[in-house]
């Protein structure tokens, strides 16, 4: 899922300091199953804010909608009647939904509530870690399923850097060196050879660095199938 | 027993503590309360095992979330006692009414109420 991390109370009140009217615009997806941006976490949003608000004598009004998606434009169209009624809008969808929102209505802000952070998962409640970079050409396979790509701070593609000390990455205490992972695992499974081949040059241009990326499925786009 | 404790406790019952959420808690002081408290069976008592842990977890959460938006985090409290201790109860309500007292009025005040 995409994970993603909520702002700051301070900073979700400074960006509305001026309205009186807001919709907080939720998501049912991946947000919500990371516990930041689902039905609970907007309730608990606006009733902070509006406690802060009080105290500051300048109550506001706050309206709240949990979207289905916010990255189908077809959830998104579901606020059509009723977004014009704000003075502004929180999504605390990830970075794809104040996006979407803002395309479809342009003469409404929309400001993001969250932090999109990585694609990855919970290893336990509460604890998220990445473990996809959305290179665009998975080779995990090729790494006992470990990704490096994700998963080095180097993105290290041939073994292990010299920051890596007891299996834990120079970077980052708390990270564990997934090239050390990758080897004793190939190691206890009599496998090693697979990583001594020379693998070719990792193509790039699928990933960020040849811009932003689309998908088309033609079958897809000619209608259902 | 007939305790007396203060009349500006008002008190809802729910079937175990872990029924509490951070919303109940949150909506409290945002409609104007001084203050509010939970009042949990004693941990490692709870009937439904870990109801009581749960409601000292959201009470730490909304603590949090008061702090950052400068409300005394002692406006929300949790307390442990058991069925039988009629005694500590009411102790509690007035150790907590003279903390709120303490603190003084809620700084959370509409300014649309009549």
């Amino acid at each position: 899922m995409i994970v993603a991390d909520r702002k700051s109370l301070q900073e979700i009140l400074a960006m509305v300091e001026d309205n009186k009217k807001i919709l907080i615009a939720g998501c049912k997806g991946c947000v919500t199953v990371c516990n930041v941006g689902g039905l609970k976490e907007v309730e608990i949003l606006a009733s902070s804010m509006k406690i802060a608000r009080k105290k500051q004598g300048n109550d506001i009004e706050i309206d709240i909608d949990v979207l289905e998606r916010q990255c189908d434009i077809e959830y998104v169209a579901g606020i059509s009647e009723k977004v014009g009624d704000y003075d502004a809008v929180i999504s605390l969808a990830c970075g794809v939904g104040p996006q979407f929102l803002s395309e479809m209505y342009k003469d409404q802000t929309f400001y993001p509530g969250v932090n999109t952070t990585f694609f990855g998962g919970a290893t336990q409640h509460g604890i998220w870690e990445e473990r996809c970079a959305g290179c665009g050409t998975c080779g995990i396979h090729n790494f006992g399923g470990l990704c490096p790509i994700a998963r080095c701070a180097k993105s290290l593609m041939n073994g292990p850097c010299g920051g890596s000390s007891g299996g834990i990455c120079e970077v980052n205490k708390e990270t564990e060196c997934i090239w050390d992972s990758i080897v004793r695992k190939k190691m206890d499974a009599g496998r090693l050879e697979d990583l001594i081949g020379v693998k070719g040059i990792k193509n790039w241009r699928t990933a960020r660095d040849g811009g932003p990326r689309r998908s088309i499925r033609e079958e897809l786009v000619q209608g259902n199938i | 027993m007939r305790l007396s404790y203060p009349a500006d406790v008002k008190i809802i019952q729910v079937p175990c503590t872990g029924r509490v959420d951070i919303l109940h808690l949150l909506n409290a002081i945002e409609d104007g309360a001084d203050g509010v408290y939970v009042a949990g069976c004693l941990e490692g008592e709870c009937h439904y095992l870990e109801g009581n842990l749960k409601a000292r977890r959201k009470v730490e959460y909304v603590k949090r979330t008061l702090t950052e938006l400068g409300i005394e985090p002692e406006r929300v409290e949790m307390y442990n006692l058991s069925s039988a201790q009629g005694a500590r109860f009411a102790e509690i309500a007035n150790e907590m009414v003279e903390q709120i007292r303490g603190l003084g009025p809620t700084p959370v005040k509409s300014n649309t109420a009549a």
